[in-house]
């Protein structure tokens, strides 16, 4: 009695009893097309933070303010306003940080963008001509700014483009003049559209030399007087140089600012793959979280295969009967109702991964909020959902099963 | 085991000595349930021989035991005492897994309901104790089985598009299919009408005549003069045991 043999009987007693068979079927449909949504969601979300966090510049350490302690309580990242634009272009140095290629600090906040009549909120980036090039700001129409301009804390801007699109709907901006926070700024250029979903949010900002921001538009100050950056993104030379790029900063910095050799830094320094790894952590925990949910419908989905089972095996008594007669072992018996239970897992697997691939397909096309939620299916994901699906088969099948396997022939022939 | 055959006078009938032609060989044979912490003893002792190619017939009236001796020698139950060899092997002790091979290997069962699995076709139903033993070439055993019956052309019919005469046959080429020594029959013309019983009992007395042991239960007396010997079971004994004097020659009606 082959394998085969028994697969035969199986969808045959399934087909027996379509209506039955489906509704049991859907169970695990339902559980493991659930279990392929959010696994899929889970690993796109993934995918598209890691594209998100290597979009934004190659080999990035990005250094930030440390906590501040005030009365004696360690406060948040970056509380402290300790890191000076001083510091930054000290970090340029090449003689004391050989690995480091390029410095651009940067200094956010929002404001008020107006031209004529058309008043738009936008987050103003204060930044040096690096920044373009570390960032992999690509400008479209005009110039980024340029030295000259920072040195000179000039009042000139480069807009993103949805800020130029609604600010310019038909005219060129390069030459035009707005107000930001009630200052006229002069546009310089246009950045590239970026589109999609980040961080940057590009397409939003208006960019302006990092001094124009810190003597014009926002006041803040060590309390030595020396202007306070809020990130300074370094870029090293190299991937292999990275972790001897972050230790020259490190002592650079430690260095400027007289901490004592065992004292606790006053920045922090992470690196894309840190960022990376802390975002993933966040969606892989979300991910495992709404996977256990939709496994708790998987074990519901099992629990109906052994009830229908055990329905089946009390209705088919007698045929269990006759094939004991004619010398049917107790394996025989238990393989066949086994082999039915695993067909029905099976076969609501096999639905279950084409639903639960729609799904994940549907609710990649779904934009929230202007984001789109894109999703991965992968072969790992579906072969271990069919994998599952039939390991359930076989747990839920073998109490039914093991149950007519032992049914004495005598009585079993007896019933009607 | 052996010591179990002394201690009780056997039957009316004297236990002859097994000989090489022996297919039943019963001595002593009890069967007690426990029903409800109540023991009921359904078979008091009982031992008879069959030999190879007999026809005999088990008669007595309802709750006589002799449904419990037909699971007894049909290895569907093992006794509470005594022996039972078939074909020279003694199954009283063996395990449910070799009790089936048994029964796969040896004996052939015919219900009076027939038993045939439904939503499966006559020739899958004849095919089902090859399935069990891994024979090979089943669907050709099968039809010549079904060839056997005369119903060789109704292999794809269901059992629902078969009269109960034809699903009797189905269950008799069943029966064959393994060749088997002995045929147990079990009220085997208890639903059909007269003549069918008797194309029924024809088959029977053709299988012995090929040397199958041919072993029925029956009510009626009718039928049971067309076997050569009957035994009488009444509370759990053996109370007698003779040959058919007038034995019936069933005739061949021809498959329908």
């Amino acid at each position: 009695m082959n394998l085969w043999t028994n697969v035969g009987l199986a969808l045959k007693a399934l087909n027996s009893n379509k209506t039955r068979s489906f509704l049991t079927l859907l169970g695990i449909v339902i559980g493991i097309g659930a279990v392929i949504s959010v696994m899929s969601i889970g690993k796109g979300a993934q995918a598209a933070i890691t594209s998100q966090i290597e979009g934004i510049g190659t080999n990035l350490i990005f250094v930030r303010p440390g906590q501040a302690v005030q009365q004696g309580v360690r406060q948040g990242e970056g509380t402290a306003a300790t890191l000076t634009l001083d510091d930054a272009e000290a970090l340029a140095d090449f003689q004391l940080a050989p690995a480091v290629q390029a410095v651009a600090p940067e200094v956010q906040s929002f404001g008020q963008v107006v031209f004529s009549n058309i008043n738009t909120r936008a987050r103003l980036l204060g930044v040096t001509p690096a920044y373009a090039d570390v960032r992999g700001y690509t400008v479209a129409e005009g110039e980024f700014i340029d030295d000259q301009q920072v040195q000179g804390r000039s009042l000139v801007a480069v807009l993103g483009a949805n800020i130029a699109q609604t600010l310019f709907p038909d005219m060129d901006p390069i030459g035009q003049s707005l107000r930001i926070n009630q200052r006229p700024f002069r546009v310089v250029g246009v950045l590239e559209r970026l589109g999609g979903t980040g961080f940057g949010t590009q397409d939003d900002t208006v960019v302006i030399p990092i001094t124009t921001m810190l003597s014009r538009l926002q006041v803040s100050r060590t309390s030595q007087g020396a202007r306070n950056v809020q990130l300074v993104n370094v870029q090293a030379a190299d991937a292999d140089l990275l972790p001897a790029a972050k230790e020259q900063i490190s002592a650079i910095l430690r260095e400027r600012h007289r901490i004592d050799p065992g004292g606790v830094d006053d920045f922090n320094l992470t690196t894309q793959d840190d960022l990376v790894a802390a975002r993933t952590q966040v969606a892989n925990t979300l991910t495992v979280f709404l996977g256990a949910i939709a496994a708790v419908s998987l074990l519901v989905g099992g629990i109906g295969i052994m009830n229908i089972m055990l329905v089946s095996v009390a209705e088919r008594t007698r045929e269990i009967g006759i094939r004991k007669a004619v010398g049917a072992k107790r394996r025989h018996i238990l393989s066949q109702f086994l082999v039915e239970a695993v067909v029905l897992s099976a076969l609501g697997g096999c639905l279950g991964v084409a639903l639960g691939w729609g799904l994940a397909r549907g609710v990649s096309h779904i934009t929230l909020s202007g984001q789109r939620l894109p999703s991965v299916v992968s072969p790992d994901i579906v072969v271990l959902a069919v994998g599952v699906s039939l390991a359930i088969g076989l747990f839920f099948g073998i109490y039914p099963a093991s149950r007519a396997s032992r049914l004495d022939p005598i009585e079993a022939l007896r019933r009607e | 085991m052996e010591a179990a055959s002394a201690g009780r006078p056997a039957g009316v009938a004297p236990v002859e000595a097994a000989d090489a032609e022996t297919m039943i060989e019963v001595k002593d044979l009890r069967k007690v349930y426990k029903m409800g912490g109540i023991e009921v003893e359904a078979l008091k002792g009982v031992s008879f021989t069959i030999t190879d190619g007999e026809m005999v017939a088990i008669m007595g009236p309802s709750g006589s035991g002799k449904s419990t001796l037909m699971n007894l020698l049909g290895c569907l139950d093992r006794p509470t005492s005594g022996t039972y060899r078939i074909d020279d092997q003694d199954v009283a002790r063996l395990s449910d897994d070799q009790l089936a091979a048994i029964r796969n290997a040896k004996i052939g069962f015919v219900f009076q309901s027939y038993n045939l699995l439904a939503r499966t076709s006559a020739l899958e139903n004849v095919e089902l104790p090859l399935v069990y033993c891994g024979g090979n070439d089943r669907t050709n055993r099968a039809l010549e089985a079904l060839e056997r019956v005369g119903l060789r052309e109704r292999a794809k019919h269901h059992p629902n598009q078969l009269s109960g005469g034809e699903q009797q046959r189905v269950a008799i080429a069943r029966a064959l299919i393994n060749r088997p020594s002995l045929i147990l029959a079990d009220e085997p013309t208890g639903n059909l009408d007269t003549k069918t019983s008797e194309e029924v009992m024809a088959l029977f007395q053709g299988l012995t005549s090929h040397g199958i042991t041919v072993v029925l239960v029956t009510h009626e007396p009718d039928i049971a003069a067309f076997t050569q010997r009957v035994l009488l079971i009444r509370d759990g004994e053996l109370v007698a045991d003779r040959p058919v004097t007038e034995r019936r020659q069933a005739v061949t009606g021809g498959g329908s």
